[in-house]
């Protein structure tokens, strides 16, 4: 009796303890996501707490949505920021949430393939690209592209698995194509890589506090304003940036998607709707990000 | 149930009496029924992660991950790193648990606050205390930077942080295995004309290495765990800073089977280290005539 009684309570007990890990059940196959309703007028509204998964490279741009989101009856909405991959293992790993937005279309791709996206239903949201932010003081370290293969700098790069950390892989190629920069340009800068961060503002975070030399991020990242606070130096926290030309850089096409079995299906329709709208986009392009040309 | 019988037997004629009436019989045993539910639920709430866990070990393909560079190079990072720290933990530990064991002086519980401090302290809040101590540009950057030291995301940064966090179970356990050796076998030998050094080193020592061995164990399993002050101090780079439980959370996020393996490991060295304790603190207890 009683260990029938131990097993059957267990994971109940564990589920209330660790949120995130129990819905691994909910999702099946013949469920309906992003069910459309046919009664336009329904579409935005929300009853509950609409969950947005979203890229850390998105969070100013989406943050600053809440008004806009108010206007159309979302004013309940509740954003989880992380690297794209990280989000990716949650919703693998059941999470509850209605929209997901990620910084690639390989996170999107693992999403469908985790069975947490429905296959068809990702769109293009927006683009970026990458620059190179530099460690503010008296005498900067990286000031060219080229020092980032100078031996003994620090630099800080988002993990491979992140979308930031891969495209800036694909950068490092591109520059090590060029003889200009040299063919082993990627190795020696490769060589100098101090951390691999779990999300691209980590990576900000530490080059804003100088325990990194230089590291590469998005262009929106660089453009985000510099955090509160002071550390034992004359200059306020902050990031110098160097452009990385475009034969060098990269298109990051970020992609949004309503998650298969979401609590709230309308309210992820509006929401996705309203970020594709000319009034997200334009939030979007306030923040530095590239208008969504082409959809999927 | 053993104790409950005892005490009835020793309560005697009450006992006996409440053996003969059904109620009060009734009544004990759906309290017992009710300790033994609550017990049993907490012990499977206890037990069942560590037991999922190992179910989800792939043993097919458990030998390509023992031979997998991001799982080597965590193990041998963590062994090196944690072995450091123990080594830094025993040189510096010793003599502070020696002094607050058998010295009295101004500012005592002072310094015993301060070194029990990081057992309270989240180990998140321990990271970021330690980045604007030794980061480069903390409180001592520009010191350190004088001396050619460089912590950021060096594996020294790593070994700083585990020593900050775990250095207090090692110091508690030294200190309370230094106060349970008897004053009077050193002032005896003290008579006799031993010196300070022999007394600790004939003495003192013999009888408190068990308990220092058994803070110690206890000190490297929690170096080995360290995360958090870890991933802010020193960042995350395999081979480097990359620890066995930063390699977990990163692995989680790409290979759920490299942290599930790397998870087992874990599970398996805490808690041979924390049988070892256990046989230890059993023998120090023997040793000072205080064990069964």
């Amino acid at each position: 009796m009683k260990s029938v009684r131990t097993l059957s309570v267990a994971p109940s007990l564990l589920c209330l303890l660790l949120v995130a890990g129990c819905g691994g059940q909910a999702i099946t196959p013949t469920a309906q996501p992003g069910a459309v309703s046919p009664v336009a007028t329904d579409t935005g509204t929300l009853n509950g707490t609409l969950t947005v998964f979203a890229a850390a490279s998105l969070k100013d741009a989406f943050d600053a949505m809440v008004n806009g989101l108010k206007e159309k009856g979302m004013s309940d909405v509740t954003y989880n920021y992380a690297g794209s991959q990280a989000l990716v293992a949650q919703l693998g790993q059941g999470a509850k949430a209605d929209v997901f937005a990620s910084a690639d279309a390989k996170s999107m791709e693992a999403a469908i393939v985790a069975g947490a996206v429905m296959s068809g239903t990702q769109q293009v949201l927006a683009t970026n690209k990458l620059v190179v932010i530099t460690a503010r003081g008296d005498t900067p370290k990286v000031t060219t592209l080229k020092d980032l293969a100078k031996p003994g700098i620090k630099l800080d790069l988002a993990g491979p698995s992140v979308p930031a950390g891969n495209y800036a892989l694909q950068a490092l190629d591109k520059l090590s194509s060029d003889p200009a920069y040299g063919s082993d340009f990627k190795a020696r800068a490769l060589a100098n890589v101090v951390s691999r961060e779990d999300n691209v503002r980590q990576v900000l975070s530490k080059v804003q506090l100088g325990e990194a030399d230089a590291g590469i991020v998005y262009a929106t990242d660089a453009k985000a304003k510099p955090m509160p606070g002071r550390i034992m130096r004359p200059v306020p926290l902050g990031v110098g940036t160097i452009e990385i030309p475009d034969q060098y850089n990269v298109t990051a096409l970020y992609y949004i998607a309503p998650v298969k079995d979401a609590p709230h299906p309308q309210a992820a329709k509006g929401f996705i709707e309203y970020v594709l709208s000319g009034e997200g986009q334009q939030v979007l392009a306030s923040y530095g990000f590239g208008r969504a040309v082409q959809s999927k | 149930m053993e104790r409950e019988r005892i005490g009835s037997i020793a309560r005697g004629k009450a006992g006996a009496r409440a053996w003969d009436q059904p109620k009060q019989q009734w009544g004990r045993i759906v309290g017992n029924a009710a300790l033994g539910l609550v017990v049993a639920l907490f012990l499977g709430f206890l037990t069942l992660p560590v037991v999922a866990l190992l179910l989800r070990v792939p043993v097919e393909a458990l030998w390509s991950y023992t031979s997998n560079p991001i799982v080597l190079d965590a193990l041998g990072l963590s062994l090196l790193t944690t072995l450091l720290s123990l080594a830094l933990m025993l040189l510096l530990g010793t003599p502070v648990a020696y002094m607050l064991a058998r010295y009295s002086f101004a500012g005592k519980h002072v310094l015993d606050t301060l070194v029990e401090l990081p057992l309270v302290m989240p180990p998140a809040v321990a990271g970021v205390a330690l980045l604007l101590a030794f980061g480069r540009h903390g409180l001592l950057g520009s010191v350190l930077e004088g001396a050619g030291l460089d912590l950021a995301f060096s594996t020294a940064a790593v070994v700083l942080a585990q020593v900050f966090v775990a250095s207090p179970f090692y110091i508690k356990a030294a200190r309370s295995a230094f106060q349970n050796v008897p004053v009077e076998l050193d002032e005896s030998a003290a008579t006799e004309g031993a010196g300070r050094w022999a007394r600790f080193q004939k003495i003192v020592l013999p009888l408190a290495l068990p308990g220092m061995a058994g803070g110690a164990i206890m000190a490297w399993a929690r170096s080995l765990g360290e995360f958090g002050a870890t991933i802010l101090f020193a960042g995350n780079f395999q081979g480097r800073t990359q620890t066995m439980p930063l390699a977990i959370y990163t692995a989680l996020e790409s290979d759920l089977n490299a942290a599930i393996v790397l998870s087992a490991i874990l599970v398996v060295a805490s808690f041979a280290l924390l049988i070892t304790f256990k046989v230890l603190s059993g023998r120090q207890l023997d040793v000072v005539g205080l064990g069964q």
